[in-house]
């Protein structure tokens, strides 16, 4: 059974529908560890030994965050900055995430049409994450492909029970080591292999 | 003398110095020979102030010497003295043995007996420890390569005046009147005179070190200001009666006992008490010595006694100009030593009149050679200006050259004023920082903790001018003004305006009051101790109740720059009701009107970050 972490991060929660939706359909998920970085840190000052003492205990590390500016808030990338560090995460002697999983959890306001060639976006949603694959790859990872909610804008407050489900079952998957490698080689999100 | 004419020549001096120093100062002359020259003028050879009492208080303002050499010993910690070693010893020995043995031969090569010309020998090698050292100060030459060699040869030479002391007797004639009485050592055989000596140099050691400081502690805890003051006067006479009841030089015993107390925590505070005497006696001396140049005797044969001057001053020179090479100083720094430190010393005059009264030389000499010295003072502070102006322009090239290469001594860049509730924190952040900061506080049982904890931390006002620049205000950056009431506050804050426009000044406050207060000085940075504290509890509060912690801390943060626009608009508001601010009623219309403000205008914009009902209005459109 594999260790699954959550970091999570949403500068203003109180405003989410569907982030509150999707953590509360997992809150008694065994083997899932929800760590919620502004609620950790609200001053942003990131605890480098405490997030890489939480990242060696999980094999399984998820960025679950609102896809704002084609990207993440502001706290992942400081997350980034501060915990990644040379020579532990990366480089000749970088090896403490070796073999590990990275991937996102994001929600976009936009439909998934308006991410593709020529649309609305002009890019599609892997192209925009490329800096997270090229992240988990620089650090011996292997990357998954991303849980995407799209058209959050658009969404009923009826549609939002299927989206939690959704992610639940993903998160019991990835935990019990459902998906073959190729499957998820072959994924371009992780909600294709629940359909 | 009755009272009347001691206030009257009190008055003359006082006023000659008020008119001369300032208008030698504007000349470009020094104050040194501001002094002098107020001496000269009120001298019985110009306006006949003074008479033959000038002599009197030569030796009274002499006092002033011995208390410069107490406080250039405590700014000099023991391992400074210890790393100047070399030059004292080296130095200052082969500056007193040549310049002896030099003049020794020409007296003796121009007639003199022997034992005249040696006298005249050892009396003339001196150099003057208060002219070289307070000129130097004045033009902030101290710190330079010539200025420590000076000051290592001036040192070495008033530990030579004890062995001089010692010799003199043997070389009066047989028959004629013995030295001044020395004290209680002239009656004990020579070893005991020598246990004698080390007796009372380890006697200020070890009361410097085991009973002055716990003193200090007593008297610093009675918060009587002039009492500190009294102390101190009392430690460097204590020291100099001392020294001269065991028959060695009072400077020297006051320099030794300045350099015991260096490392002390009262120091800034012993150096801003003791100043302002050793100053004014200096000033008295500088008048003295100008006063008892006889313009008679020079006036009579002057050619012959501005040669003599000049040849003293030109051998002593050279003696030292070749010391400076042996020891590699550069060019200009040799000059500037050697002209420097070519008069002859105050001590001559004590010499002088010792060898006229046992017979060594005949009045006719010692009259013209006391002239002679004086002169050489007076021109002492004219060769300096010379070196200045003329010389070291010369040499500006190599200097800054040589200044570049030499480590700064970096004085602390961090004053904090006040080590209390709010100035313990911000003391511990920065020193945990490795921030060096001088701490000065008005608590002595606070001062001993942190001296306990090997921290630097000094007693004393920090709203005194003079324990601020002896704190290093004039090359610190920032001063934390952390003081316990208001009044302190402010006074320090008036000072350091007035005087350290260098400083960046982050001042705690109280209340919105004091607040107020501190804006109408111009203060930029004002803290209030309450605020941020007031808003942590404030969000933890919201936190607790369910907020987000990252819109807690916000809101927070938010507020505290909304307040404080606040207090700059209602300041700005305030009119000439001020003054009744201090009754609890205004204080409290004060917060009703904080409050009210709050409620007119919406401080947090809530509506606008991370909102997407926008958004998601238009999607819904589309």
């Amino acid at each position: 059974m594999a260790r699954i972490l959550i970091l999570f991060a949403h500068p203003a929660l109180e405003r989410s529908r569907i982030h509150a939706g999707l953590l509360h359909s997992i809150r008694d998920l065994q083997g899932v560890t929800l760590h919620d970085l502004y609620e950790a840190y609200p001053d942003l000052n990131v605890d480098p030994d405490r997030e890489q003492a939480l990242l060696q205990q999980h094999d399984i590390i998820l960025l679950q965050h609102p896809f704002y500016w084609y990207s993440a808030p502001a706290i992942i990338k400081q997350w980034q900055d501060l915990v990644l560090e040379h020579g532990w995460a990366y480089g000749h002697t970088g090896t403490a995430l070796q073999g590990k999983q990275l991937g996102n959890v994001i929600s976009t306001g936009g439909m998934k049409s308006a991410y593709v060639r020529g649309g609305h976006h002009g890019y599609t949603i892997r192209e925009f994450l490329l800096p997270f694959e090229q992240t988990a790859r620089l650090c011996n990872m292997n990357y998954l492909p991303p849980f995407v909610i799209h058209g959050t804008h658009r969404m009923e407050r009826s549609d939002m029970p299927y989206c939690c489900q959704q992610y639940r079952q993903m998160l019991e998957g990835l935990r019990d080591d459902r998906y073959t490698p190729a499957a998820l080689a072959e994924a371009v999100y992780l909600n294709e292999l629940m359909m | 003398m009755n009272e009347h004419s001691f206030f009257f020549t009190a008055m003359i001096y006082l006023a000659a110095a008020v008119v001369c120093v300032p208008v030698a100062k504007k000349l470009g002359l020094g104050a040194v020979l501001g002094y002098l020259l107020a001496g000269i003028f009120i001298g019985p050879d110009v306006m006949g102030f003074i008479g033959a009492e000038g002599q009197d208080i030569l030796h009274f303002a002499e006092f002033g010497v011995v208390m410069m050499l107490f406080l250039i010993g405590i700014e000099l910690e023991p391992a400074l003295l210890w790393k100047l070693r070399a030059p004292i010893i080296g130095m200052g020995g082969l500056q007193v043995l040549i310049t002896t043995a030099v003049i020794t031969l020409l007296m003796y090569w121009l007639g003199q007996p022997l034992r005249a010309a040696l006298a005249l020998g050892m009396t003339l090698s001196l150099s003057s420890t208060a002219i070289v050292l307070q000129s130097l100060k004045e033009k902030g030459l101290i710190p330079s390569a010539a200025g420590q060699s000076a000051f290592s040869v001036l040192l070495f030479q008033d530990i030579a005046v004890i062995p001089i002391l010692a010799v003199f007797p043997l070389l009066a004639p047989p028959g004629a009147a013995a030295m001044e009485e020395h004290g209680l050592r002239n009656s004990l055989p020579g070893w005991a005179q020598t246990l004698m000596v080390m007796g009372a140099v380890i006697l200020i050691i070890l009361a410097g070190r085991y009973l002055v400081r716990p003193l200090m502690r007593v008297v610093a805890r009675t918060r009587v200001r002039e009492l500190f003051t009294t102390f101190a006067l009392l430690l460097v006479v204590g020291i100099s009666v001392l020294m001269t009841l065991v028959g060695l030089s009072p400077a020297l015993g006051a320099f030794l006992g300045g350099v015991v107390l260096a490392n002390s925590e009262y120091k800034h505070e012993l150096e801003s008490d003791i100043e302002p005497f050793k100053g004014l006696l200096l000033g008295l001396f500088f008048i003295a010595v100008g006063a008892s140049i006889d313009f008679e005797l020079i006036l009579s044969q002057p050619w012959r006694m501005l040669g003599l001057v000049m040849a003293l001053m030109t051998v002593k020179c050279l003696v030292l100009l070749a010391l400076g090479r042996l020891f590699r100083l550069s060019a200009d720094q040799n000059l500037l030593f050697g002209f420097g430190l070519s008069q002859v010393g105050e001590f001559a005059f004590v010499l002088l009149a010792f060898t006229r009264q046992s017979g060594i030389l005949p009045a006719d000499i010692t009259g013209m050679m006391t002239a002679a010295v004086a002169l050489s003072m007076a021109f002492t502070p004219l060769v300096i200006m010379i070196y200045e102006k003329l010389l070291q322009p010369r040499f500006t090239i190599t200097k800054s050259a040589a200044r570049e290469a030499d480590p700064i001594t970096a004085k602390n860049p961090v004053i904090l004023a006040g080590f209390g509730r709010a100035g313990n924190i911000t003391g511990r952040f920065l020193l945990a920082n490795g921030v060096r900061t001088t701490i000065l506080d008005l608590d002595s049982d606070r001062i001993d903790l942190l001296h306990n904890l090997g921290i630097q931390a000094y007693y004393g006002d920090a709203s005194r001018y003079d324990l601020l620049l002896a704190a290093g205000a004039a090359d610190a950056k920032v001063i934390i003004i952390a003081a316990d009431s208001i009044d302190q506050t402010t006074e320090i804050v008036k000072v350091v305006r007035k005087h350290f426009p260098n400083l960046q000044m982050l001042v705690k406050a109280e209340s919105i009051p004091d607040v107020f207060d501190l804006m109408e000085l111009g203060v930029l940075h004002i803290y209030r101790e309450s605020l941020d504290t007031s808003l942590r509890m404030g969000a933890d509060a919201l936190r607790i109740l369910g907020y987000r912690a990252y819109h807690a801390q916000r809101a927070a943060s938010t507020f505290r720059q909304h307040d404080e626009k606040a207090l700059k608009e209602l300041s700005a508001l305030r009119d000439d009701k001020k003054t009744y601010l201090n009754t609890f009623r205004e204080r409290i219309e004060e917060i009703a009107r904080l409050i009210n403000r709050d409620n007119v205008k919406p401080w947090n914009n809530d509506t606008v970050s991370w909102d997407e009902s926008s958004l998601i209005a238009e999607a819904k459109q589309e």
